[in-house]
């Protein structure tokens, strides 16, 4: 059924839908109304879970991994600071290879004090073993949640769904929910192997020697891995029982393209608009969304760039001292494969508008350089 | 995975769970050793309320004939038992005394 649906109600939609049995959350601007309709929901006896109230983000994402640790299905969502700190547990539940789905809705991190978007606060939890999908529209927000709960149930590793503050969560676009029969058809029920048993007790965690903590960390990493197939197959797969398939990265006209723009979020919603508009003035230029961070899909990306004569890479977020981190990702990509040069640009931080005319002016930019003069360039700071 | 041997040894990456979990339950890891305080109770006080045995941190107070009795083997004592008896018929010794 189509319905116009914020993005915050997208994921609640898709929680109710992924049936989740265990929901722990704890109130944060832009992400609120995703956990507020789902205990309305819970509430009024639609969806059969548990709802619980804690006192920070920590306590639910501790919560959620006892509840996973059960066997059950669970779901949280965040943003910003409550993620942050939520830190400790992230990678408590990833080397857990507890099967977690979250949202984050991105928002800047303080101070200066902020609720609009940026991706500093996901992307500072890049190394805790989380997969990380970053969502361009509301549908795709709601076929993500429900596709990350079988790609995380099969290799064991969480997943966090990221998407814009307020571009995206609290903006109204048409979403097809699919029928309950069907989305069962796709996920069938969370079945546990370690879950929790008192018949058969076992203690999870604990101490181990450095003769063989390496080996968890090599599981752990191949897990990973793993999904990264995987999740190409589960959007085939997705595609064929609900009309929408989905990849690991969106290319969109870049086959003959000589600048290639390298997004994510709602700001490559902006940037496709934006190669159109310069397509009908002739350029060749075409945008490669990128859609999972977390496996690093570096062959496809390879695939898509390495025929460019230019790849520009605007990034909602910095690492400070080095530049953005979507860039740093591209370039490791590439280096050794293709010597296309990568111009890395910051736009957009704190919410900042990434306006169609804003990558205009980053392209004629690119357009009168031969090569990157600088390791990092910043669009419209007022300097 | 193994199970039910004393001693398992695993050759490579293959052979382990995907997180790290004992094989067996923790009642075949006996913890008492790391005891320097032994809870002592006195009978003759004690109003089997069954508090101590629901404030044990581990588990390690059985009820055996409707008393609490401290299992040794996995007492590391913390002494909560000794604090929480509203009778005070606990008493925390030094071990080897």
């Amino acid at each position: 059924m189509k319905k116009v649906v914020m993005g915050n109600h997208a994921l609640s939609h898709g929680a109710q839908l992924a049936r989740v049995q265990v929901i722990a959350a704890y109130p944060i601007t832009p992400q609120t109304q995703v956990v507020e309709l789902l205990s309305e929901i819970v509430a009024n006896g639609k969806l059969k879970a548990e709802f619980i109230k804690v006192e920070s983000e920590h306590s639910a994402m501790a919560a959620c991994i006892g509840a996973a640790s059960a066997g059950a299905r669970t779901f949280t969502a965040t943003s910003s600071q409550g993620l942050a700190l939520m830190h400790e547990l992230l990678h408590w539940s990833a080397a857990a290879r507890l099967p977690i789905v979250m949202a984050n809705i991105n928002r800047a991190m303080a101070p200066p004090w902020s609720i609009w978007t940026d991706q500093n606060d996901s992307l500072s939890q890049r190394d805790t073993g989380w997969m990380q999908f970053y969502c361009q529209s509301n549908q795709e927000v709601l076929d993500t949640l429900i596709m990350a709960y079988k790609i995380s149930e099969k290799v064991l590793i969480p997943s966090m769904i990221v998407l814009d503050a307020f571009s995206l969560s609290h903006t109204y676009e048409i979403v097809d929910i699919p029928d309950q029969e069907l989305v069962d058809r796709y996920l069938p029920p969370f079945d546990y192997q370690y879950r929790l048993n008192v018949d058969d007790p076992h203690t999870f965690g604990g101490l181990t020697t450095p003769d063989w903590y390496m080996e968890f960390r090599y599981k752990m990493h191949h897990a990973v891995n793993d999904a990264l197939p995987l999740i190409r197959q589960e959007g085939i797969e997705f595609g064929k029982l609900f009309g929408r398939a989905y990849d690991t990265v969106d290319p969109y006209r870049v086959n003959d393209a000589e600048i290639v723009l390298v997004t994510s979020g709602t700001a490559a919603s902006t940037a496709r608009y934006a190669v159109d508009q310069l397509r009908r003035k002739g350029k060749k230029i075409g945008n490669l969304r990128m859609r999972v961070f977390r496996p690093f899909p570096f062959a496809d990306v390879r695939r898509y760039l390495k025929k460019a004569k230019k790849v520009i890479v605007i990034d909602r977020n910095i690492s400070y001292g080095y530049h953005g981190i979507f860039a740093q990702e591209v370039k490791s990509a590439l280096y050794g494969h293709s010597d296309v040069p990568v111009y890395a640009f910051i736009a957009g931080l704190g919410g900042r508008d990434i306006f169609p005319e804003t990558i205009g002016r980053i392209v004629t930019k690119v357009e009168k350089s031969k090569k990157p003069t600088r390791d990092i360039y910043w669009v419209e700071v007022k300097e | 995975m193994p199970k039910n041997r004393s001693k398992i040894n695993f050759k490579n990456v293959r052979d382990l769970p995907p997180m790290v979990m004992s094989l067996r339950s923790m009642a075949a890891n006996p913890t008492g050793s790391w005891r320097n305080l032994r809870p002592v109770i006195a009978y003759k006080d004690c109003i089997q309320c069954m508090i101590c045995w629901k404030f044990c941190p581990d588990a390690a107070i059985d009820i055996v004939d409707d008393r609490p009795v401290i299992n040794l083997d996995f007492c590391k004592g913390c002494g909560i038992c000794a604090e929480e008896c509203p009778k005070k018929c606990i008493e925390m010794v030094k071990e080897g005394k």
